[in-house]
C-alpha cells in the first residue's frame, strides 16, 4: 500500500540522507520525495510517497525517522483527510494535432500550454494521483517525449 | 579574548568535564593535538585508532560519563567505525571529534580525505560536520547533550582543519533546548496503572531486563521492584550486573547461550516485563514460538523497540529508573511461590555444569577462579565469542558497570582496548579483560598503549587454538570441519615481555589460582596464557532459528 509520509525537519544538511537512508537499508523505494523550505526558512517540509509492502517494517521505519535527531515531527497522512498535488511537466509531440485541439484536450484537467510549435508542446499540469494517469492515457496517443514531475507534496485537512 | 577553534574544542571539553581523552595524532588534528598539549586533559595516545573508540567505549561503561576520542581525517576516521557502530549498538554515549581537510578541499579527493559524516551516518547516533567556527561550541555542546541523553549513543564531530585555526571569542552555551530533539519523556501514568494491573494477575511472571538498567542507573529500583512482586529476573546480556546474580530470585542470563532454566522460565511464563531491554535475535530465539502464554510489559526509552521483534500488550515508554518507581509505589506482592518452586526445580536439575574432574584447565574453571579471587568485586571485559560466553555465565556480577562486553556488535578485539579505558575510569578497581587467542590478536598492539601509560590491566587468554565459537558450530553444523579456524598465535608470555609487560603461562590446573593471584599482584600490566582444553564447548546452546527451551546442553 502507498503510504504518503509528511515530515517537518530542521534545514540542515544531511538530514533527507538520514531520511532516506532508512527505507534504502531496508529495500525500500521512495516513489516520490518533495522538499522545500516552510514559511519559517530553518525548518522543511518532506512529502514522501513510499509503497510498504510490509506495514510492521513501515511502522518501524516511522518512528526510526521520528527517533532522528533533526526530525520534528512525522504523520502518515494516509488514513488521515488531506489533499495531495503534484505539478507535472510534459512535452508531447504536435505531429498528430493542432493547437486548438490540443488546448481543448487539456482544458479539463485545468493545464497550460507553456509552449507550442510544429514538432512539442510543453504543457504544464497541476493534479492529484488519478488525473494524472487520466491527462498522460490523453496524451499517449501523440507521443509523450519528455515527462517531469515534482512528486506528490500533501497537507493535512 | 579570542579563541583558535582548536582551543574551543579543548575548552568545551573541559566544560563537559572531559579529563582523558583517546586518540591519534595526524595531518588534519595538529593545531587541536598542539591545544591538547598544554591541557589538564590526559591525551592517552593508542597505537591504533580504532582502539580508540573502544577504550573511550570502555570508559563510558565503567564511569556512565561521555567517552572521548579523537582521530585524523582519512584513515584515522574509517579506523574508528568499528568503534562506532559497536557504541551505537550497545547504546554507549561517546564523542568522536574528527580532523577533516581543509573546507576549501572537501570534496575534491584530497589527501586523506574520506566523507566521514556520510561513513558514519548510519551507526552514530548523531553526527556533525562543522564548517563554520561560530557553530563550534554549541555543536560540541549538543554533540554531549545527544550523547549522553534518551537512549545514548555515540556522536561524531567532524572538525575541518582550517576551522580549528581560525580564531573568535569564545561563549559555551550553558543550557541547551532544540526543537527536535527532546529526551525528557514524563513517565506516562495510565501504562504504569495497565502495566500494574496486569502485574496483579500473572501467576508466572519473569522480569527481563537489559542495558537499560546500568544506563539509567535503576539497579536498586529493580531489585525492589523483583523483591516486591516476588519474581524471578533474568539479564540480557547487556544487563548482567543490573541485578545481583547471588540474589535467589536472578535466574542469570537468557538466551542463545542463557541458562536453562532461564529460558524455561521465559517459555512457560505467562507474563513479561521487560525493561531496558530489546528482545533481541539472540535472546528471543525462534519468534513464533517465543513465551507463546506471556503477555508482554515493555518498558523502555526508546519508541522504536516496542513491538520491534515481539508483540507488546502493554508499551510504558520512559526512563528505566522512573518508570520502575512509579510501579514499586503501587504494585503488590504476587503468589508466586509454586511458580519460583517449579523454577527452583529446574535450577537444581540443569545448573551450568562442565566437567570439573580431571588435570585439563577448563576455560570455565579459570573464570570461576577470576570471579572468587577477585570476590566478584573486578571489572570484566571481554572479546567477542566463547570467552565471553563463559566471562558472562561463570562470573556472577551483582553490581553494575562490572561487565563491559560488545554486545550488540560482538566486535572480537574490543575487550582489550576497553579494559584499558575502564580501568582510566576507574584505577581503583581490578580489571580483567578475558579474552581469546583469537580476538585478543585483533587489538594487541595496545599493550603498548597500557605499558607506556600504567594502566595495569591484566589479560586472561583463554588459549584453545581455534576461533574456538565458529569453531563449536562448525563442530556441530558443518561436519567438524574445522575451515579456517584453527588459529596461531605469538608467545604471549615473550611477546608481552617485549612490549615491558608480564607474561605468565599456566598448563596445569593446578597453577590457575596462584597464576591469578600473581597477575593481581605485579604492579604492571599482565598477560595470563592459559593453555585450556581445545575443543570445549559453550552448553547450553539454542541452535540458531529455533525456539529457546530447545537446548543443547540443557535439560535432559
Amino acid at each position: 500500500m502507498k503510504h504518503i509520509i509528511y515530515a517537518l525537519v530542521e534545514n540542515k544538511p544531511g538530514v533527507l540522507a538520514r531520511m532516506s537512508s532508512l527505507f534504502s537499508a531496508r529495500g525500500f523505494n521512495i516513489d516520490s520525495l518533495a522538499v522545500g523550505e516552510t514559511h519559517d526558512p530553518t525548518m522543511s517540509r518532506v512529502s514522501l510517497v513510499v509503497d510498504a509492502k510490509e506495514e510492521k517494517i513501515l511502522d518501524q521505519i516511522k518512528k526510526q525517522l521520528e527517533k532522528l535527531v533533526d526530525v520534528i515531527s512525522v504523520t502518515d497522512l494516509t488514513k488521515k483527510k488531506f489533499f495531495e498535488r503534484e505539478l507535472i511537466l510534459v512535452k508531447v509531440k504536435t505531429a498528430k494535432t493542432s493547437k486548438l485541439k490540443l488546448v481543448s484536450l487539456v482544458k479539463k484537467f485545468s493545464a497550460t500550454i507553456l509552449s507550442y510549435d510544429a514538432k512539442l508542446a510543453v504543457i504544464e499540469a497541476v493534479v492529484e494521483k488519478k488525473q494524472l494517469i487520466d491527462l498522460l492515457d490523453c496524451l499517449a496517443p501523440l507521443g509523450i517525449e519528455e515527462l517531469v514531475r515534482t512528486g506528490r507534496i500533501a497537507i493535512a485537512q | 579574548m579570542k579563541k583558535t577553534g582548536a582551543e574551543i574544542i579543548v575548552e568545551s571539553l573541559l566544560k563537559e568535564g572531559v579529563r582523558v581523552l583517546f586518540g591519534y595524532p595526524g595531518g588534519s588534528v595538529l593545531p587541536l593535538t598542539d591545544a591538547l598539549y598544554d591541557a589538564p586533559i590526559d591525551f592517552i595516545l593508542v597505537r591504533h585508532e580504532q582502539a580508540a573508540a573502544h577504550a573511550a567505549d570502555g570508559y563510558a561503561r565503567a564511569t556512565g560519563k561521555v567517552g572521548v576520542c579523537m582521530a585524523t581525517s582519512g584513515p584515522g576516521a574509517t579506523n574508528l567505525v568499528t568503534g562506532l557502530a559497536t557504541a551505537h549498538m550497545d547504546s554507549i554515549p561517546m564523542v568522536a571529534i574528527t580532523g577533516q581537510v581543509n573546507s576549501a578541499l572537501i570534496g575534491n579527493d584530497a589527501f586523506q580525505e574520506a566523507d566521514v559524516t556520510g561513513i558514519t551516518r548510519s551507526i552514530t547516533k548523531h553526527n556533525y560536520l562543522v564548517k563554520d567556527i561560530s557553530e563550534l561550541a554549541s555543536t560540541i555542546k549538543e554533540a554531549f547533550y545527544i550523547a549522553a541523553t534518551g537512549r545514548p549513543g555515540p556522536v561524531v564531530v567532524d572538525v575541518p582543519v582550517d576551522i580549528q585555526k581560525q580564531s573568535m571569542e569564545f561563549h559555551y552555551p550553558e543550557t541547551i533546548k532544540m526543537r527536535s530533539y527532546n529526551p525528557e519523556i514524563a513517565v506516562p501514568m495510565e501504562q504504569i496503572k495497565k502495566a500494574a494491573k496486569l502485574i496483579e494477575k500473572s501467576k508466572r511472571p519473569v522480569v527481563y531486563a537489559g542495558g537499560g538498567i546500568i544506563i539509567s542507573q535503576a539497579h536498586d529500583q529493580l531489585l525492589e521492584f523483583a523483591v516486591k512482586i516476588n519474581a524471578p529476573v533474568t539479564t540480557t546480556l547487556m544487563g548482567l550486573g543490573g541485578f545481583p546474580e547471588t540474589n535467589e530470585l536472578a535466574l542469570g542470563m537468557l538466551g542463545m547461550h542463557g541458562t536453562a532454566y532461564a529460558n524455561h522460565a521465559i517459555m512457560e511464563s505467562d507474563l513479561i516485563i521487560a525493561v531496558g531491554a530489546r528482545f533481541d535475535d539472540r535472546v528471543t530465539g525462534r519468534i513464533d514460538k517465543f513465551a507463546p502464554d506471556a503477555k508482554v510489559i515493555h518498558l523502555d526509552i526508546d519508541p522504536t523497540a516496542i513491538s520491534k521483534n515481539i508483540r507488546v500488550d502493554i508499551p510504558v515508554i520512559c526512563d528505566a529508573k522512573q518508570g520502575l518507581q512509579a510501579l514499586n509505589k503501587i504494585v503488590k506482592r504476587l503468589q508466586t511461590d509454586a511458580w519460583l518452586k517449579k523454577i527452583h526445580g529446574w535450577k537444581t536439575k540443569a545448573p551450568l555444569q562442565y566437567k570439573v574432574a580431571g588435570q585439563k584447565i577448563r576455560p570455565q574453571y579459570v573464570v570461576e577462579q577470576i570471579y572468587k579471587i577477585t570476590k566478584g568485586e573486578a571489572i570484566i571485559c571481554t572479546e567477542v565469542g566463547q570467552n565471553q560466553m563463559w566471562a558472562a555465565q561463570y562470573y556472577k556480577y551483582t553490581r553494575p558497570r562490572t561487565w563491559i562486553s560488545s554486545g550488540g556488535l560482538g566486535t572480537m578485539g574490543y575487550g582489550f582496548p576497553a579494559a584499558i579505558g575502564a580501568k582510566l575510569g576507574r584505577p581503583d578497581k581490578i580489571v580483567f579483560d578475558i579474552a581469546g587467542d583469537g580476538s585478543i590478536q585483533m587489538n594487541i598492539q595496545e599493550l603498548a598503549t597500557a605499558v607506556a601509560n600504567k594502566v595495569n590491566v591484566k589479560v586472561a587468554i583463554l588459549n584453545n587454538g581455534y576461533l574456538g565459537m565458529v569453531r563449536q558450530w562448525q563442530e556441530l553444523f558443518y561436519n567438524r570441519r574445522y575451515a579456517n579456524t584453527p588459529i596461531t598465535g605469538p608467545d604471549f608470555v615473550k611477546l608481552a615481555e617485549s612490549y615491558g609487560a608480564a607474561g605468565i603461562r599456566v598448563n596445569k590446573k593446578a597453577d590457575v589460582a596462584a597464576a591469578i593471584k600473581q597477575a593481581i599482584a605485579i604492579p604492571n600490566v599482565v598477560f595470563l596464557d592459559f593453555v585450556v582444553e581445545p575443543e570445549e564447548n559453550v552448553f547450553p546452546m539454542v541452535p540458531a532459528g529455533e525456539a529457546i527451551d530447545r537446548m543443547i546442553g540443557g535439560m535432559a
